[in-house]
C-alpha cells in the first residue's frame, strides 16, 4: 500500500489532476459517453456545456465514480478508478462535488453538515472541524445560519452551504453539476459569486452549467458536448466568438 | 409625501359572529348540513341512553373492595374482583411474600424507560444504567443471592412476564429488523436471498405457530439433556417474528430516501457503514416511526398469545382468577381493568412516538 500513501499530497499548480483516456460508458444498451478524453491541470477552470441528455453530468459523475465507466481509464490525483472501493473512497475524499439539488443532510444542522466529512473521513478532532466549518461558512457569507437546519434556508443559501461542505474536505478539485439550475433567478448570483471567489483563489474546477456569463468570465476552457461526445473544446473567447462546429453554433444560437 | 414606508391604512373587520366562538364551532362541526344535524341528534340520543346507566353501574351502584359475597346483592359493578386478587393477577405464581421482587423489578424497568424517553439523556451513561438495571432486575426476579429464594422462570408470570416479553421483544427486534432491511437491500445475492427468505417465511406463518414450534418442535432437535428455558424460547420466537415485520417497514423508509442523500454521502468519501449510520438510517427510521409504532403495539398485545404454550401472562392470570367460582360472575369488571391496563401502556407508547416525531423534526 506504499503507492497509495503518497497520492494524497497536494498537486502543484500545472500538474495533472484528472486524466480521462478514451472512456466509454453505457446505460444498458445506450451508449451515453463515447471516447471521452480529458486532461485537467491543477488550478484549471473548465466549463462543460451542451444540450440536455448530452452526457455532461454523467461525465463529471464518472470522475468521482457516482457512475461507473465501462471502458477506458479515469485517473484522479494519480489513482485510477476501478472497482476497488478503497480507492474510490480515497478519490471521493479529494474530489468535492456540488449537486443541482444541494443534497444537504436535512437531519443535521448546517455546521454538522460541514463537519461530518472532516470528522469521519479525515478524522479531524471535532473542535478543529467546527472552527474550520465556521471559517468556510464565513467565506460563503452564511455563518449566522450555522445552527439552523437545511430546511430553514433558501435554495441559494443551501447551495452555498453545499459548496462550503465540499470545501471543508480541502478537495484537490471541485465538480459542479448544474449548481444553479434549481435556483430562483435572484439567488443564482449569490452562488455564482461564491464560485468566482473560489476560482480566483486557484481552485481546480469542473463546472457543468448553462450560465454562459460565468463561462466567459471564469473558464480557462469551455467544452461543448453533444450526444455523448466532446464536439468542441476551446478557450472561452474563441468558443463564443468563433465556434467551429455547426452543432455548437446551433446550441449557442439557442441559449444566448 | 408623508411616511412613504407605511402601507395605506386599511380597516380590519371582525368575522361574523356565526363563524367564530361556540356558535361558529357548533355550526361548522355539528350542524353544517341537514344530515350532519340528523347524525348529531341521533348520536346524542344514543349517548343519553348508554352513558348514564353505565355511569351508575360503574361508579354509583358499585363496590370497590369487598369479599365476593358482598357483590351478590348489588346492581352495580363488583370492582372488588381486582383488589381482592391483585397479587395473583399482577404476579401470578411468584411465591407469596416474595412479590416485592417482581414489583420492584417492574418499577425499575418503568423508571429506566421513563428516564430514557428524554433525548437529553441519550449518552453513554444511559447504556451503563441499563446494564446495571438489567442485572438488578434479573437478580430480583431469579433470586439465589442475598438470601432471596430461587424462583424458576416457569413461575414468572403476570405483568412482569407481559412486560418482559414485550419490552425485550421490541428492543431486540428493532435492531434485528434494521439489519434484515439493510440485508434485503444488499448487492450481495447470498445475503439478499437469505434476508428475503427469512422475512417472507416468518411473515408467512402466524405467531402462534412460531410459539408452538419454539415450545414443542425446537426441543426435539436439541441433544439429549440440553434444555433451553421455555420463557427464553418464547422470547426468541417473539423477537424473530417482530423483526420480520420491522424489517419490511424499515425497508420502506430506506426506499423513501432520495438518491441524492446516498450520492452526497458517497461524494464526501464516507464508507457504507458511515453512510448508513450517520446519514441514511437516522432519516429513514424517523420516517417510519408511525408504522413501526403500529408493529410494536401489536407485538405488545400479541404477547398474550403465550398462553397457548402454558405461560401465564397478565391476561391468563386474570382468566385463572375468574375460574374461581367466587369470582366467575365478575369477568366484565376484570376485563375492563385489563383493557384499561393495556390501553394505558399503548397510549403511552403512541403519545411518546408522536413526541419523538416532533423532537426529531427539522423543518422541510
Amino acid at each position: 500500500m506504499n503507492e497509495t500513501e503518497n497520492q494524497v499530497e497536494t498537486t502543484p499548480a500545472g500538474g495533472l489532476i484528472i486524466e480521462v483516456n478514451s472512456m466509454h460508458k453505457w446505460y444498458g444498451d445506450f451508449h451515453v459517453l463515447s471516447d471521452i478524453n480529458l486532461q485537467v491541470k491543477s488550478q484549471e477552470r473548465i466549463v462543460i456545456c451542451g444540450p440536455s441528455g448530452s452526457g455532461k453530468s454523467t461525465l463529471i459523475r464518472c470522475i468521482n465514480r457516482l457512475e461507473e465507466h465501462q471502458r477506458g481509464q479515469i485517473i484522479v490525483n494519480g489513482t485510477e478508478l476501478t472497482n476497488d472501493i478503497k480507492n474510490i473512497e480515497k478519490v471521493r475524499a479529494e474530489v468535492g462535488m456540488v449537486f443541482q439539488h444541494f443534497n444537504l443532510f436535512p437531519h443535521l444542522t448546517i455546521v454538522e453538515n460541514l463537519t461530518l466529512g472532516p470528522i469521519w473521513v479525515r478524522k479531524t478532532p471535532k473542535k478543529e472541524a467546527d472552527e474550520m466549518a465556521m471559517m468556510y461558512l464565513e467565506k460563503v457569507h452564511i455563518a449566522e445560519q450555522a445552527e439552523k437546519f437545511p430546511g430553514q434556508l433558501s435554495g441559494g443559501q443551501q447551495q452555498r452551504v453545499a459548496i462550503a461542505r465540499s470545501l471543508c474536505m480541502k478537495p484537490q478539485v471541485m465538480l459542479f453539476d448544474e449548481p444553479t439550475s434549481a435556483l430562483d433567478p435572484e439567488m443564482i448570483k449569490e452562488v455564482l459569486d461564491v464560485m468566482i471567489d473560489l476560482a480566483e483563489e486557484g481552485m481546480t474546477m469542473l463546472v457543468v452549467t448553462h450560465e454562459m456569463g460565468f463561462a466567459k468570465s471564469v473558464a480557462d476552457r469551455v467544452m461543448f458536448m453533444d450526444e455523448g461526445q466532446v464536439v468542441e473544446e476551446n478557450n472561452p473567447h474563441d468558443f463564443f466568438d468563433n465556434p467551429q462546429h455547426e452543432r455548437t453554433k446551433l446550441f449557442l444560437s439557442q441559449i444566448l | 409625501m408623508s411616511a412613504p414606508n407605511t402601507p395605506p391604512s386599511r380597516e380590519y373587520l371582525k368575522p361574523p359572529v356565526t363563524e367564530v366562538g361556540v356558535l361558529g364551532w357548533l355550526r361548522t362541526n355539528l350542524f353544517n348540513t341537514w344530515y350532519n344535524s340528523l347524525l348529531t341528534v341521533s348520536v346524542m340520543l344514543i349517548l343519553l341512553q348508554v352513558v348514564p346507566p353505565f355511569f351508575s353501574w360503574a361508579f354509583i351502584d358499585s363496590v370497590w373492595n369487598t369479599p365476593s359475597e358482598a357483590c351478590r346483592d348489588i346492581d352495580g359493578a363488583c370492582w372488588s374482583v381486582i383488589p381482592q386478587n391483585i397479587s395473583f393477577i399482577l404476579f401470578g405464581f411468584f411465591p407469596d411474600g416474595e412479590q416485592w421482587r417482581p414489583g420492584s423489578a417492574m418499577l425499575l424497568l418503568l423508571g429506566l424507560v421513563f428516564y430514557s424517553k428524554n433525548s437529553k439523556h441519550w449518552k453513554k451513561s444511559l447504556g451503563v444504567y441499563w446494564l446495571i438495571g438489567l442485572v438488578v432486575m434479573g437478580t430480583l426476579m431469579y433470586g439465589g443471592v442475598f438470601g432471596m429464594q430461587v424462583v424458576e422462570t416457569a413461575q414468572w408470570s403476570g405483568l412482569p412476564l407481559t412486560f418482559m416479553l414485550s419490552f425485550f421483544g421490541m428492543v431486540a427486534a428493532y435492531p434485528l429488523g434494521v439489519v434484515l432491511a439493510l440485508g434485503r437491500q444488499s448487492r450481495m445475492p447470498a445475503i439478499k436471498t437469505l434476508c428475503v427468505v427469512y422475512i417472507e417465511m416468518i411473515r408467512g406463518v402466524p405467531l402462534i405457530s412460531l410459539l408452538f414450534m419454539s415450545s414443542i418442535m425446537f426441543p426435539l432437535f436439541l441433544p439429549e439433556g440440553v434444555t433451553i428455558d421455555k420463557v427464553l424460547r418464547a422470547q426468541v420466537a417473539i423477537i424473530l417474528f417482530t423483526a420480520a415485520y420491522i424489517a419490511e417497514v424499515v425497508r420502506g423508509g430506506l426506499q423513501a430516501m432520495p438518491r441524492g442523500q446516498f450520492e452526497a454521502a458517497d461524494s464526501l468519501g464516507l464508507n457504507y457503514n458511515q453512510t448508513m449510520r450517520l446519514i441514511i438510517l437516522p432519516q429513514a427510521l424517523k420516517i417510519v416511526i408511525p408504522p413501526s409504532l403500529g408493529i410494536l403495539l401489536s407485538a405488545f398485545k400479541d404477547t398474550s398469545l403465550v398462553v397457548i404454550i402454558a405461560l401465564y401472562d397478565v391476561l391468563k392470570t386474570t382468566k385463572v382468577t375468574l375460574s374461581n367460582p367466587k369470582w366467575t360472575a365478575y369477568s366484565t369488571e376484570a376485563y375492563i381493568f385489563l383493557a384499561v391496563l393495556y390501553f394505558i401502556c399503548c397510549y403511552a407508547m403512541s403519545s411518546y412516538s408522536r413526541k419523538l416525531e416532533k423532537t426529531l423534526h427539522t423543518g422541510r
